[in-house]
């Protein structure tokens, strides 16, 4: 490799459109039509019409077969020069800051200068699946050669190939939804109903200032004519969460409930890098450099260990590596899968000896129990968030993002303000 | 569409508002096209920078055929004929800077009376006189007044998308001062400027003309923020402005952000989503064009197109309407510009620069359920005329338009028949389009502009409302 240094990789600013509930405004909506409009409205703030970019990195969980170029579609569709090359990640919910690490890293190494990266998701415009015994005679019925052949193929189809499968989001190695999962988990630590509607009513309640100071200005731009993040409920309180009935897990004790879960949403975010000198150069904002990243694992499926909490793999690593503590941060975004993972996330840490964290200093603007979690964007919108927050608070200041992905991984990542 | 418009706009609707008196309005001649037919130049007394100011412009001018005795003939019954043109005549100027005495207001008429039925479609007149503070005397200052009313019943009586205006000089001013101007009025830029005074002024030190201006595209590699970008009007300033070279900073309310990102990638320009009354509004214009351009390039134009109205009756008009419409419309602008005309401020207004405001016909003649918007309106136009003074020491023009009927979403939402009286009651029978006040605005932005300052211009088609 040429470049013997490495550079910095900087967070210019971002771009998302306001993430919607399953079946709202976004319905008619696919995935590409929502990562154009986020691509559009980045390329209009930062003046990018015309131009080339290093790469746009991008991704989406629930994915139509027809989209196996999304990201570079979305590129096509846009206002940049189609000279501008693309490509799809996947990473369950840890998709868009994956993409953020990869476009940074690129960078660090000095492959390109600038890149977009983040994530979109249509949990309204999901793909219909059909049965296994349907989709195998399909297939046979294609590679027949004969008319004979194909008639037997179809032949063998049987009524219950016919039954539609509803798309949901279960564990392929557990066969628990996301929900159950964590409902284990949240009894397992002793997660309380109050403390979690206490998070969730917070997060709303951020949310709703940070919209209302208009700290989402430059960095959402509407879409079909929503103008805010519709799940948000500004009035919510703890005491309106607790009348709520309980959703995830059995019996008496179970905590989890509509109010404290995420929904599920459309949605789509992304973020501009670029390296420090080319964004000086450019005359852009230096939000934030990308200081480190570090993605674990967990033994979910054995039972020894909890689905959502490997974040609590990665920070050791990366903690170290910087030779930082949990105290050191000013800022610490915890994506809110549920209300209930953020808080076992924070107890496994301080078991882990990794320190507590300051909840005046966590979600500070709200996260994704109030603005909704569009699994592929939520890694954009809390790196543009994040960024800006440190931002105005003055440099050197130290933001930690910790986000829970299926398959038992979570991916962290440390951005410092410039 | 109500029913009535339908019909209207059947052939068989056309043909009966056709036999009413109903014409077809004329098609009007618009953006960077000259006249195609010849200039004629009539020179009066003492002129020469009319002569000048055309030559510096590449026009070719010819001789004008003025109706007197000579030039006159005679028709089959022995009546006088008026001299006629052989061809039709693109422009006539007329060069009136040396008109003293009552009695050279005939040479006024000589050289019109040929050009009113001798005029090509969408031909223009332009008389270019002395302002009245620039000559002495009682009957030189009154001649000057006078041709203000031969232009206005000028524009009033040319037909076929045919317009009128006076330029009014102040003592001292150049043919490098008059050029724009003269430029902007026999373009199709000025389609829908008709029957306007327009006063041209020495360009002030500090405002030079440049060397050879690429004159199409005059903005180049100049910052242009409009606000209230997303649509109607302000959509088609920041579309005139990217024609002639600028790089654009479009400004819109956050909740108006995906067509305002449609705009900003159509010219190539940039959006920045602000609510312009909030207090860091300035500050967050300057920011932005430091982020986008660097420090070294500051704002060449701002133009405040942003604006709302919230009609109601005096009778029914509450606080809350009254104070939106005030300060989208008036107070952003004013806390606006202090901050960017802060001296030295990155991202702020160049020390040589332009402002431009949107005044309305309604801020001038007053309207009905438009207590809040006319006075937010005849606010602009108040704080053009103060800025003149308060920047008299700093090479910035400070304008207004004021526009009439013209096309958009909102004039749109007017009952039809109301609206058909709107568009009708003006010199050139239609309501303007967006790109007329956006080309307007553009002018009193040229960089070779600096002539024009402290004016309320009418893009109006000289409507009767407020004349």
């Amino acid at each position: 490799m040429a470049a013997a240094t490495v550079r910095t990789a900087v967070i210019v600013g971002g771009n998302r459109i306001p993430f919607a509930k399953v079946g709202g405004p976004y319905a008619p909506a696919s995935n590409q039509d929502m990562l154009t409009a986020a691509l559009d409205g980045l390329v209009a703030r930062f003046g990018l019409a015309g131009q080339q970019l290093g790469e746009v990195a991008g991704g989406a969980v629930l994915k139509h077969t027809r989209d196996f170029n999304l990201t570079r579609e979305a590129v096509l569709g846009s206002a940049l020069s189609p000279h501008t090359p693309a490509v799809d990640l996947q990473q369950a919910c840890g998709t868009g800051l994956e993409a953020v690490i990869y476009v940074a890293n690129k960078i660090a190494l000095g492959q390109i200068t600038t890149g977009v990266a983040g994530g979109v998701d249509s949990a309204s415009d999901a793909p219909i699946v059909v049965t296994e015994g349907l989709r195998r005679a399909l297939l046979r019925a294609n590679r027949a050669k004969r008319p004979l052949d194909r008639v037997k193929a179809l032949a063998s189809i049987r009524p219950r190939d016919l039954a539609p499968v509803p798309p949901a989001v279960v564990e392929a190695r557990t066969g628990l939804s996301m929900g159950e999962s964590q409902a284990i988990t949240t009894r397992k630590w002793g997660i309380t109903r109050e403390a979690q509607d206490e998070l969730a009513a917070a997060s709303h309640t951020n949310l709703a200032r940070a919209w209302s100071e208009g700290f989402f200005d430059d960095l959402v731009t509407p879409y079909l004519g929503v103008t805010r993040d519709t799940p948000l409920r500004p009035d919510t309180t703890a005491e309106k969460l607790a009348a709520l009935r309980t959703v995830f897990g059995r019996g008496d004790d179970a905590t989890m409930t509509a109010g404290n879960s995420t929904p599920l949403t459309d949605g789509a975010a992304l973020v501009l890098l670029a390296e420090e000198g080319e964004a000086r150069a450019r005359n852009w904002p230096v939000l934030a450099r990308l200081v480190d990243a570090e993605v674990g694992a967990s033994d979910y499926v054995t039972g020894a260990e909890d689905l959502l909490l490997a974040p609590t793999h990665a920070l050791p690593r990366l903690l170290a590596r910087q030779g930082l503590t949990l105290a050191d941060f000013d800022l610490v975004e915890v994506h809110e899968a549920f209300a209930s993972t953020v808080l076992a996330n924070l107890a496994a840490w301080e078991q882990a000896g990794l320190g507590v964290v300051d909840r005046t200093r966590l979600n500070v603007n709200g996260s994704s129990l109030a603005a909704g979690h569009p699994f592929a964007a939520t890694g954009g919108r809390i790196v543009a968030t994040l960024a800006k927050l440190l931002h105005d608070r003055g440099p050197g200041s130290k933001g930690l993002i910790s986000i829970c992905a299926a398959g038992g991984q979570g991916v962290t990542a440390i951005l410092e303000a410039m | 569409m109500g029913a009535l418009e339908t019909i209207y706009r059947t052939p068989v609707g056309r043909g009966l508002a056709r036999r009413t008196g109903l014409a077809d309005p004329p098609v009007l001649r618009r953006g960077r096209v000259l006249p195609s037919g010849p200039v004629a130049l009539g020179e009066l007394a003492d002129g020469g920078v009319v002569r000048q100011a055309l030559a510096l412009l590449d026009v070719r001018v010819i001789d004008p055929i003025p109706d007197v005795p000579e030039n006159r003939t005679r028709d089959d019954k022995g009546r006088d004929l008026p001299p006629a043109y052989q061809d039709s005549l693109g422009a006539l100027v007329i060069d009136a800077t040396g008109v003293r005495e009552i009695t050279h207001l005939e040479g006024v008429r000589a050289l019109l009376r040929p050009a009113m039925k001798g005029l090509e479609r969408s031909g223009r007149i332009i008389i270019v006189g002395m302002a009245a503070s620039a000559v002495e005397g009682l009957e030189a200052r009154a001649v000057a007044q006078a041709l203000d009313g031969i232009n206005r019943t000028v524009g009033r009586e040319l037909r076929g998308g045919s317009t009128s205006n006076l330029l009014r000089l102040e003592a001292g001013t150049s043919a490098d001062d008059l050029a724009a101007s003269l430029w902007f009025l026999l373009q199709g830029r000025s389609a829908f400027v008709d029957g306007q005074t327009i006063t041209v002024a020495p360009r002030k030190p500090g405002d030079p003309v440049g060397g050879t201006p690429d004159r199409e595209h005059p903005f180049t590699g100049r910052v242009v923020v409009v606000t209230g970008a997303a649509r109607g009007i302000g959509a088609a300033i920041a579309r005139t402005f990217a024609r002639d070279g600028a790089t654009v900073v479009a400004v819109d309310v956050p909740a108006s952000g995906d067509a305002l990102a449609r705009v900003a990638n159509e010219i190539g320009g940039s959006a920045l989503q602000l609510d312009i009354t909030r207090p860091e509004a300035g500050a967050r214009i300057a920011g932005h064009v430091v982020t986008r351009h660097g420090a070294d390039t500051p704002i060449w134009a701002m133009v405040h197109n942003a604006g709302i109205t919230r009609d109601k009756l005096l009778a029914n008009l509450d606080e809350a309407r009254w104070a939106a419409v005030l300060d989208v419309n008036l107070a952003a602008e004013l806390r606006i510009n202090e901050v960017l005309l802060d001296p030295g401020l990155p991202g702020g207004l160049a020390d040589n620069s332009r402002i431009v405001g949107i005044a309305s016909t309604s801020g001038i003649a007053g309207n009905k359920g438009q207590a809040n918007y006319s006075a937010s309106k005849a606010g602009v136009m108040g704080l053009v005329w103060a800025m003149k003074e308060e920047l008299v020491g700093r090479p910035i023009t400070v304008n207004a338009v004021a526009p009439g009927f013209i096309e958009t979403e909102m004039t749109a939402a007017i009952p039809f028949a109301q609206r058909e009286v709107f568009r009708r009651t003006n010199s050139l029978s239609q309501g303007g389009q967006p790109v007329d006040v956006a080309e307007t605005i553009a002018w009193l932005c040229d960089p070779a502009n600096g002539g024009v300052n402290g004016q309320v211009v009418r893009v109006c088609g000289q409507n009767l409302v407020g004349a």
